[in-house]
């Protein structure tokens, strides 16, 4: 059983207990922060990218309803054929649906995580069809029989050794090595064969243009290009909001993506899907399908604040720099997006009764946004979706998924009360007298913030006796 | 949100303190040290015996309506145009930028934003605003520097509380290795989540201890307290005061 976010205390104390774990993440977050940090080495530049991405991304939403109508008729018009999913479900049937249309039973899939929010492969597997994941890191975690625990590093809570161990289970003829080129190799020789033979070629999609009807795809290892041009249905699937304007908007958003998430310049492959092979052309597929996937987007969509939600561009930096994330991986979260973006993405898929633990599960240092490439303001919205799952929805709002799910009459009487000694000076003195005068009362265990500090000690007297004194 | 770069008053005669609950419970020397710094700066200092807390609580639980009237009650404290200095950046980033937030588009909103624009964090202000230069006076020593997540990212004042510390002669500045990772206080965050935030302490403690200075020094209260709980659970001999408390130190006798 995979892990769900309903566990998430129970994940992550067992993540923290993995010494072998915490260190592949501190290793590999250290890596990739430094690479971001030599790819955005002036300052000015990266806050002109920035800015730049986020000004696409916005002015991209905010008319998301008409580019998806112009998406989805330049599309057609380029002989994509276009397929609406609401849910998980729906997307699964459509795929499968082309896949038996064709006789299909091995699709090789290029990276995906919309793939993996509707657990595709198993969706498929139930159908009698075998979905062969490409990517290096999504190959090695598919083996392991586990979920990704990055959503560009895919395997990245594995160091080599767990690597190879897993190749000398699963793959055939392999020589136990640590070498790290025969370890890709022969991942490779494996997924090589695949290609040829298989019926469907599925990925994901980074940038769907509005202008154009193009696919625009960022790999580095040619797996996703692979997918797209061998088989002979291709059939991508995205969330809603990948859309963009214009053929332009493209290399600012790549750009900042690419520096954001592995500190490169540019990729090793950027493919633009535009079409199906064409009368004189040599390769490509006979038929290429989109599926856009709403899967609660439209809920976020619906409310100005949560929309900045969707201007995500999946590069992994908010993870990469989270402090939590750091130290408890991927899996803990028991979503398909972990760290900062998973916490504000999450609870509109999942809805709040299941993601609840999610937003508090931030000390809000503000890590996350200080490296969005699109500027999300991610603490803004942990604390929004903290409000939202404790209060009923402002007056005139469409309540969320799971709106009020965390609500606790206690704690909304503690912080009642909180206001209240706040605003009132007489019931603070009286409270913080008390603090000061029987502070030899204090317990020196205090439930969880003693279990690896010392019981805080008020000082004798407060500030403002001692002020009062001073002014005597 | 306010824009990126501030623009500073000159100089004015008077300022509010705003010494947060913190400090008023846990280390009121710490304030009476500010008051006394801003006042060898030259400004002359009103403390409100009536201030308790910002509201920043509240505020990142999830409870706006309370986090609202604790604001407002806060701001009717200070109903002269005289900046209002915070110490501490996270209780600074509440009042600063977080106001702005819960009431934006409310009756209260250009009031509130006035009010807004009137806060500074104490390092910010002396700084920036006051021009201050410390002369040293006392003996040589090292010290670690910790600041929190919101005096960096939201007031942007990390660079002021170096600034202040290299105005020292006399004090080296010891850099410990993940200098700009949460220590993982967060308020209720430590609470809520206490196995993660056990290891963000740990990990913060153990890299400020392996610095070797004599003395860790933070403009935020928040932090020190869990700080100091988990240095001194540990049976250091490190502990944290307060970066007003410090700088005063060592200024005494200059200006006796
Ligand atoms: S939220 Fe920002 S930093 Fe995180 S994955 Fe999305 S674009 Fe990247």
């Amino acid at each position: 059983m995979h892990n769900q976010p309903q566990h998430f205390h129970a994940q992550a104390e067992a993540a923290l207990a993995d010494k072998e774990l915490r260190a592949n993440f501190r290793g590999a977050m250290d890596y990739l922060r430094d690479k971001r940090k030599t790819a955005f080495a002036d300052a000015g530049e990266e806050s002109a990218i920035r800015d730049r991405a986020e000004a696409i991304r916005r002015r991209c939403l905010s008319k998301l309803p008409e580019l998806l109508e112009q998406l989805e008729s330049n599309c057609i018009a380029n002989g994509i054929r276009v397929h609406w999913a609401e849910n998980a479900e729906q997307a699964n049937a459509i795929f499968t649906d082309i896949i038996q249309s064709h006789g299909g039973t091995l699709a090789v899939k290029g990276k995906s995580m919309v793939s993996e929010e509707i657990e595709l492969n198993d969706a498929m597997a139930k159908e009698g069809i075998t979905c062969l994941e490409s990517d290096m890191g999504e190959y090695i975690v598919q083996l392991g029989r586990e979920t990704p625990s990055h959503i560009i590093m895919p395997a990245i809570h594995k160091n080599k050794q767990q690597v190879a161990d897993l190749f000398a289970e699963h793959v055939p003829g392999f020589e136990h090595t640590l070498d790290v080129d025969t370890l890709i190799q022969t991942g490779r020789r494996v997924l090589r064969e695949k290609y040829r033979t298989a019926d469907v070629g599925v990925s994901g999609v980074n940038f769907a243009v509005a202008e154009t009807g193009t696919l625009c795809l960022v790999e580095n290892e040619g797996n996703g290009r692979m997918c797209t041009t061998v088989p002979e249905v291709h059939i991508a699937i995205t969330g809603i909001e990948k859309v963009v304007e214009f053929l332009a908007d493209v290399p600012p958003l790549f750009s900042a993506l690419t520096r954001s998430a592995t500190g490169q310049l540019i990729t090793t492959y950027f493919n633009m899907i535009s079409g199906p092979r064409k009368e004189n052309e040599l390769d490509g597929p006979k038929e290429v399908h989109l599926v856009l996937l709403d899967n609660g987007r439209s809920q976020a969509f619906a409310d100005e604040e949560l929309r900045k939600t969707l201007q995500c561009i999946r590069c992994g930096a908010c993870m990469n720099h989270c402090p939590v994330y750091t130290r408890i991986g991927g899996h803990a979260y028991g979503t398909v997006y972990p760290g900062p973006i998973g916490k504000i993405i999450s609870p509109h898929l999942m809805g709040l009764e299941a993601t609840r633990d999610l937003p508090t599960a931030s000390s809000l240092c503000g890590a996350c946004g200080e490296v969005c490439p699109v500027r999300i303001p991610i603490p803004e919205l942990l604390q929004r979706l903290r409000h939202e799952a404790k209060q009923d929805p402002a007056p005139g709002a469409l309540p969320l998924r799971g709106q009020k799910a965390a609500a606790s009459n206690t704690e909304a009487f503690v912080w009642r009360s909180f206001a209240l000694a706040t605003r009132q000076p007489a019931l603070y003195r009286m409270l913080t007298w008390c603090a000061t005068r029987l502070r030899w009362l204090i317990p020196r265990k205090l439930g969880p913030w003693t279990r690896c500090r010392t019981a805080p000690k008020p000082a004798a007297r407060t500030l403002r006796e001692l002020m009062a004194e001073r002014n005597k | 949100m306010s824009s990126a770069i501030r623009l500073y008053p000159p100089r004015p005669e008077k300022v509010y303190v705003y010494a947060t609950c913190l400090v008023d419970l846990f280390s009121p020397q710490s304030g009476l040290d500010a008051i006394r710094l801003l006042e060898l700066a030259g400004v002359e200092v009103i403390y409100v015996p009536k201030q308790s807390c910002c509201g920043q609580p509240a505020y990142s639980s999830g409870y706006n309506d309370d986090a609202r009237t604790t604001a407002l009650s806060q701001m009717a404290l200070f109903p002269e145009p005289w900046p209002v200095i915070v110490l501490s950046g996270s209780c600074g980033g509440m009042m600063h930028h977080h106001y702005r937030r819960l009431f934006a588009g409310s009756e209260h909103e250009a009031r509130v934003n006035q009010f807004c624009d009137r806060v500074f964090e104490l390092t910010e202000f002396l700084v920036h605003v006051c021009r201050i230069r410390l002369k040293d006076q006392g003996p040589s020593t090292s010290v670690v520097l910790h600041t929190s997540c919101a005096a960096r990212r939201e007031m942007k004042v990390h660079v002021t509380a170096r600034q202040l510390l290299g105005q020292l002669e006399q004090v080296e500045l010891r850099e410990q290795a993940y200098e700009s990772e949460c220590c993982g206080f967060g308020g209720t965050f430590a609470v809520r989540h206490p196995a993660i935030s056990e290891a963000m302490v740990q990990d913060k403690t153990r890299h400020l201890n392996d610095t070797q200075a004599e003395q860790l020094v933070s403009a935020d209260w928040g932090c020190l307290l869990n700080i100091n709980g988990a240095l001194e659970y540990q049976g250091r001999t490190l502990k944290g005061i307060h970066l007003a408390s410090f700088l005063l130190s060592r200024l005494e006798g200059s200006h006796a």
